[in-house]
């Protein structure tokens, strides 16, 4: 009882020369998208390179610089040209008085000089690095799961779990987020905490990676709540409905795997913001707390030695801002390949 | 044989087209062709229509002659001559000083889009007319006022002010073509203008193109994929398919004695509206052979309805929507989406609902299966009371009542290929095991025309008229008694309407299930229907047999709906409708308006219309 | 109409309110933080301890507490410092205010200015050279940390080149009001502009290019070349026009969110005692009267501009007037 098939009706992909292997799911798309892109593959490729990096800092501690990272050399002392150097010389500045680290040797130990309390920049760099991308890591999945969490659940139930979660959310969003972190952190820190088996210590990383990740689920939780709102009202969940589909159903197997575009364009622009937060908090003291180290506790070293040693100030602003525009070309590649609005041969 | 006429003026073609290719840029940096050896030409003050489907390359021709291309991604060869200017060899600068809005004005098919939302009306006219004279303040405005006036916009002089987002569809429309006319272009190229619009409105402006023609003396080239208003508007045709064209010629010509195989098959594809007369049953459409050009008659319907009881008793159905607005989204009218609706539907028959865009038919059809949650009234469907089932119950009713939507793409999930589409419905349904529903997948997208293979494929992949069949395999997949087709060929092209509409007729025929066709459509819903409903402003003002509802329509509207139906007929090139104009109403009524109570009418058996108070 | 600006008002002092709760739980409930402790100073005897707690009413009930602080904040006005004692919040807080307005108010005007050429000059060379420079530029703006920029403005114009005729007129850190001194006031503020407006010009530059790009895809473009206008026509008044709107709104909030303090990494940085520094520096030590007052400021800028944002919105897009 065939009507034959639409011999006029040449879908537009063949008539356009592609080939049939065009035939492909919307991930591996996705995939080869980012393989096509010489931008997303160097960005990819250096940002591992970074990560890389700071895990050898361990290696590069022992054997390059030969220093303790964490512990004070004020009276350590280097050869220099064969010459023993005391790391912290007599400040030549202003009145002559105190005491001035080394600047950069540019050779194997002190390479990046010393900060002021005499320890290897450039070792502490690589651990700071470490630190600092954890951070950022860590607090993007907390952000991005609580905001999915919350998102889904506002946009999906409607009505007043709608309506509550909202206005929480818009509450939230209205104080700033700086000060909120600000105020947050200056509570939380210095103390530890435990949670029956769990055990947080005083000035564990888990403190500034937790307010990092919550300040910001506001940010991302509005628009997954539009965005699984606007899939409910689509086309499709309409048929899935028409068709008897049970709502659990339509929930996994139509709207999430829908939102998980949104979501996953989010993470790498969430993580360089993050790891900017991160060093901004840190700065004020208010993040990550000594003697652990990170990009921004290096930063807020550098403070006082800005004008004598700019390199404890410059090192680590260069490295956040190399790592924050690879996060960002990434990123934006990453939203060309799964944004539904780029143009796409149809 | 490709016949180009060799046309005998004393006077040049304003537009002459000779050997015209269009290639754009694709993946991979490959160049793909989509026009091929394009020949026309267009005399002044005469109309020519450019008709094909859609990849035929009728839009991108009138995009060429404007320079509208991007010049980046697109080659252009051949030859394009426009009032005397070589258009293929002017830069852009050229361009704009000649061809755009100088010597050729363009409007287009989506009214809603076309104009900035931002700036008034009055202001983008004046834009038009300055934009290549200067003109005096006061006097641009006088003009603005005067061509407003001239599409028979009322009050033009208060309308000047409003922003596009005041004016329906249609008026904006008009007001595209005040535009256009500012430079009193030689030649007006309409792209598709009236596709979007409803059947009244279109008729209105297919009036109004016609006087401006005569009025102004430019020549049109109209490019549209429907063949009554080709046979309405152009003196002359040219066809195209894929890139080429197949045949051209004067219109009547071309109505009369189509030499093209391709050229029979879209006349064939046409549904005539008034040729149905006479036939006692819904009729398929003839099929057509593409490389002979030979026509097969329809094979005529085996079944008949069960007049015994009916399978769907709909009465006094209700839905309203409430309508939010200004500064704080406060609910400040009501939608009387549909308004009192009482109908009833056979076993194996077809009832079609038919009217134009805010009528209600489509919320309707949505009402009956419950997408909405706004509705009251009562759906007896197979002997259940459809709106007083628990959400488990109504689940499992769904089977009985399957809806084809007008959008097959936007209806199905983009992440999961179609093989899952349809076997997810059988299987929540617990209707067998998933081997069971992969078997009974494959037998049903093999029924409707296309490959087992496809199973794998995603949406995406398929044209507009797989997309739908897909969508048709996917409804027959619960083995439904009624199918509820909701503009389901609206969007398709000629041919591949025909083709789908045949696919329906069959399935009705081998499994006896009822339809509910709803579409704007009449001259299509003459053909596949038992008994029509004239739907307008929420309510049915019409319904009864087909042949009653054609040939003899009661209620103003019905005849106005059927009067404004374009027909594949050369011989109404001159014909003027002189409709009054009117906006086309919603209804969105004030928070506090009670309907009034309706009566209806027995003219003849089973043919009762709405008292017109 | 007015019982709707009733409602938005309500809801405006609402969201305040909100926030001041928030922020009081914060500090005077979370477990293991005793403000009295704090106050105190690591290290004190317990006696002490009791003796601030005593001494600065910390022994009365949370909501005791908060009303009193919310009375003396509002009402009588006399709310007093915790950390320097005898110090008037309120009158504090409107010192510090026009800093941080002429730091803001005048990187604004650089930032837009400069955002929205950037953004009109990349999208209208799309692909070519100054596209590409633009936008190069405009992403190593929006990958620097604020006050890194700010520190790394004044190694060059405070010390290394401070001695050269382009730099000889930058003059110490620190902020001085415009009644005292326009011309030092000016000079003193131009390198704090340029930091923070650095920042957004990569921001609203790239948002613009994008805007204007996606804006060329619209069919009213399509007809305005069709109607013969020039391609720079069709840029600044049909693309542009359409593409500023959210443009609008962000600047919008962005400004109110700075106003507010958010601004508090520049002003440290070039050491402006504008309200970020003084909220910062409540925050510190714990003056939680001052930190009540400070954020409430900040929220209220934040509500402010939402509502202006929202009013904007109806101005400049008609399609918003519908209904």
């Amino acid at each position: 009882m065939t009507t034959g098939s639409d011999k006029t009706d040449l879908s537009p992909a063949l008539a356009a020369g592609v080939s049939v292997s065009a035939r492909r799911g919307p991930w591996k798309r996705v995939f080869q998208g980012l393989v096509a892109s010489p931008t997303a593959m160097i960005s990819a490729g250096l940002l591992l390179l970074i990560v890389v990096a700071t895990l050898l800092a361990p290696v590069y501690a022992k054997h390059v610089s030969g220093t303790d990272p964490f512990r004070s050399g004020l009276s350590a002392r280097i050869k220099i040209d064969g010459k023993p150097t005391p790391v912290m010389q007599q400040s030549t500045e202003g009145l002559g008085l105190g005491v001035t680290p080394i600047g950069p040797t540019w050779g194997a130990q002190y390479i990046l000089g010393a900060d002021g309390q005499g320890r290897d920049v450039a070792a502490r760099m690589l651990y700071g690095g470490q630190n600092s991308l954890l951070i950022a890591s860590a607090a993007t999945l907390i952000c991005l799961f609580f905001a999915a969490v919350i998102g889904i659940t506002a946009g999906y139930a409607g009505g007043p779990v709608d309506s509550v979660l909202s206005n929480l959310i818009d509450m939230i969003w209205a104080f700033p987020v700086y000060l909120l972190a600000i105020s947050l952190s200056i509570v939380m820190i210095g103390k530890s905490y435990s949670f029956g088996p769990f055990e947080i210590s005083s000035g564990s990383l888990i403190v500034p990676i937790l307010i990092i990740g919550l300040v910001y689920v506001p940010y991302v939780a509005r628009p997954i709540r539009g965005r699984v709102m606007a899939i409910n009202n689509s086309e499709f969940v309409m048929a899935a409905r028409g068709l008897g589909i049970r709502r659990w159903k339509i929930l996994f197997r139509h709207i999430l795997p829908n939102v998980s575009t949104t979501l996953i364009v989010f993470a790498p622009m969430l993580m360089a913001l993050n790891i900017v937060t991160e060093s901004s908090l840190s700065f004020l003291s208010v993040g990550v707390q000594p003697p652990n180290a990170s990009w921004g506790t290096i930063l807020q070293d550098g403070q006082t030695l800005l004008y004598s040693r700019p390199w404890v100030s410059l090192a680590p602003g260069l490295a956040i801002m190399v790592t924050v525009l690879l996060l960002n070309l990434f990123g934006d590649v990453l939203r060309d390949v799964l944004d539904p609005k780029s143009a796409r041969g149809r | 044989m490709k016949d180009l006429q060799a046309v005998e003026t004393t006077t040049a073609p304003i537009l002459s087209i000779r050997d015209l290719s269009v290639s754009f840029l694709g993946a991979r940096n490959s160049w793909n062709r989509v026009i091929e050896g394009l020949s026309f030409d267009v005399n002044p003050g005469e109309t020519v229509a450019l008709v094909g489907e859609s990849g035929s390359g009728k839009s991108v021709t009138s995009l060429s002659v404007m320079g509208l291309l991007d010049p980046t991604t697109s080659r252009l060869e051949g030859s394009i001559r426009l009032a005397g200017h070589d258009v293929l060899n002017l830069d852009e600068a050229g361009m704009i000083r000649h061809i755009r809005g100088q010597a050729a004005a363009m409007i287009f098919q989506e009214p809603m889009t076309s104009l900035h939302p931002i700036y008034r009306v009055g202001d983008q006219i004046i834009e038009a007319l300055t934009s290549h004279r200067a003109m005096p303040k006061a006097e641009a405005r006088a003009q603005a006022i005067a061509l407003l006036e001239r599409v028979r916009i009322p009050n033009a002089a208060r309308r000047m002010e409003d922003y596009p987002h005041a004016f329906s569809g249609g008026m904006r429309q008009r007001v595209m073509i005040a535009m256009a006319l500012a430079s009193r272009p030689k030649l007006l190229i309409a792209d598709e203008p009236t596709t979007a619009l409803d059947v009244t409105v279109q008729g209105e402006i297919l009036d109004l193109l016609k006087d401006l023609q005569a009025e102004y003396g430019m020549a049109m080239l109209f490019i549209t994929h429907d063949m009554g208003v080709v046979a309405e508007m152009a003196d002359r045709t040219v066809v195209m398919l894929r890139g080429r064209w197949v045949e051209q010629g004067p219109t009547a010509e071309i109505f009369a004695r189509p030499s093209q195989p391709y050229t029979k098959a879209l006349l064939a594809s046409v549904p005539v509206l008034g040729s149905m007369k006479g036939e006692a049953a819904p009729l398929r459409f003839p099929l057509v052979d593409m490389q002979t050009g030979e026509a097969r008659p329809p094979a005529p319907l085996q079944s008949s309805p069960d007049l015994s009881a009916p399978i769907l008793d709909v009465r006094h159905l209700v839905t309203r929507f409430d309508v939010h607005g200004g500064l704080f989204n406060r609910r400040v009218a009501r939608v009387h989406a549909v308004e009192n609706v009482s109908f009833s539907i056979f076993p194996g028959e077809t009832l079609s609902l038919v009217g134009e865009s805010g009528c209600g038919k489509s919320t309707t059809g949505r009402s009956i299966i419950r997408l909405n949650n706004r509705s009251t009234g009562s759906v007896i469907m197979s002997g259940d009371e459809v709106f007083a089932l628990r959400p488990e119950a109504m689940r499992q009713k769904r089977r009985e009542i399957q809806m084809i939507p007008q959008d097959p793409l936007a209806s199905m999930n983009p992440r999961m290929t179609v093989g899952d589409a349809l076997v997810e419905p059988f299987l929540e349904h617990r209707m067998g095991r998933e081997a069971e529903a992969r078997d009974k997948a494959t037998r049903l997208i093999e029924q409707v025309g296309l490959e087992r293979a496809m199973l794998d494929r995603y949406p995406h992949e398929f044209s507009g008229g797989q997309r739908q069949r897909v969508c048709i395999a996917r409804a027959l997949m619960l083995d439904p008694k009624l199918i509820i087709a909701d503009e389901s060929v609206s969007a398709l092209d000629v041919s591949v309407k025909a083709q789908v509409v045949n696919l329906l007729m069959d399935i009705q025929d081998r499994f006896g299930i009822a339809f509910l066709f709803i579409s704007h459509d009449i001259a299509v819903v003459e053909r596949v229907s038992h008994r029509i409903a004239v739907m307008y402003m929420g309510e049915i003002v019409e319904i009864g047999p087909r042949a009653e509802i054609m040939e003899r329509p009661r209620h103003a509207y019905t005849r106005q709906l059927i009067g404004a139906v374009t027909v594949p007929d050369p011989a109404r090139r001159h014909l003027r409708r002189n409709q009054q104009i009117n906006e086309l109403k919603t209804p969105i009524r004030p928070l506090d308006f009670t309907p009034p109570v309706r009566r209806y009418e027995q003219v003849a058996p089973g043919h009762l219309v709405m008292v017109e108070n | 109409m007015l019982a709707a600006i009733f409602k938005r008002l309500l809801r405006m002092v609402v969201v305040m309110f909100g926030i001041s709760v928030i922020t009081f739980l914060i500090f005077f409930a979370t477990p293991s933080s005793d403000p009295a402790a704090r106050i105190a100073g690591r290290n004190a005897a317990q006696e002490t301890i009791e003796a601030v707690r005593k001494d600065f009413g910390l022994d009365r009930p949370l909501y005791v507490q908060y009303g009193l602080m919310m009375q003396r904040l509002f009402i009588s006005q006399d709310l007093t410092s915790f950390a320097n004692r005898g110090q008037k919040i309120v009158p504090t807080v409107m010192a510090a205010a026009p800093a941080t307005l002429s730091l803001v108010a005048g990187a604004a005007v650089l930032w837009m200015l400069g955002g929205v050429v950037a953004g009109i000059t990349a999208a209208a060379f799309r692909g070519r050279w100054p596209d590409k420079i633009l936008m190069g530029i405009s992403m190593m703006a929006v990958a620097m940390p604020v006050f890194w920029v700010g520190e790394m403005v004044n190694l060059v114009t405070q010390n290394r080149l401070h001695d050269t005729w382009a730099f000889s007129w930058v003059p110490a850190l620190g902020y001085t009001p415009f009644s005292e001194d326009p011309g030092l006031w000016f000079r003193s503020m131009v390198f704090p502009w340029l930091t923070l407006a650095f920042l957004y010009i990569g921001l609203y530059g790239r948002m613009l290019r994008t805007g204007i790009i996606e804006t060329y895809q619209e069919d009213y473009i399509r007809t305005a070349r069709a109607k013969g206008l020039t391609g720079r026509k069709v840029l600044l008044k049909h693309a542009t026009r359409s593409a500023i709107i959210p443009i609008v709104i962000m600047f919008g909030m962005d400004f109110g969110v700075l106003v507010g303090g958010a601004a508090v990494l520049t002003e440290v940085v070039f050491g402006i005692n504008g309200v970020g520094r003084l909220t910062y520096q409540a925050l510190k030590v714990l003056d939680l009267p001052m930190i009540l007052a400070t954020v409430l400021y900040a929220s209220f800028f934040v509500v402010v501009a939402n509502a202006v944002v929202d009013l904007l919105c109806l101005l400049i897009d008609p399609r918003m007037r519908r209904a």
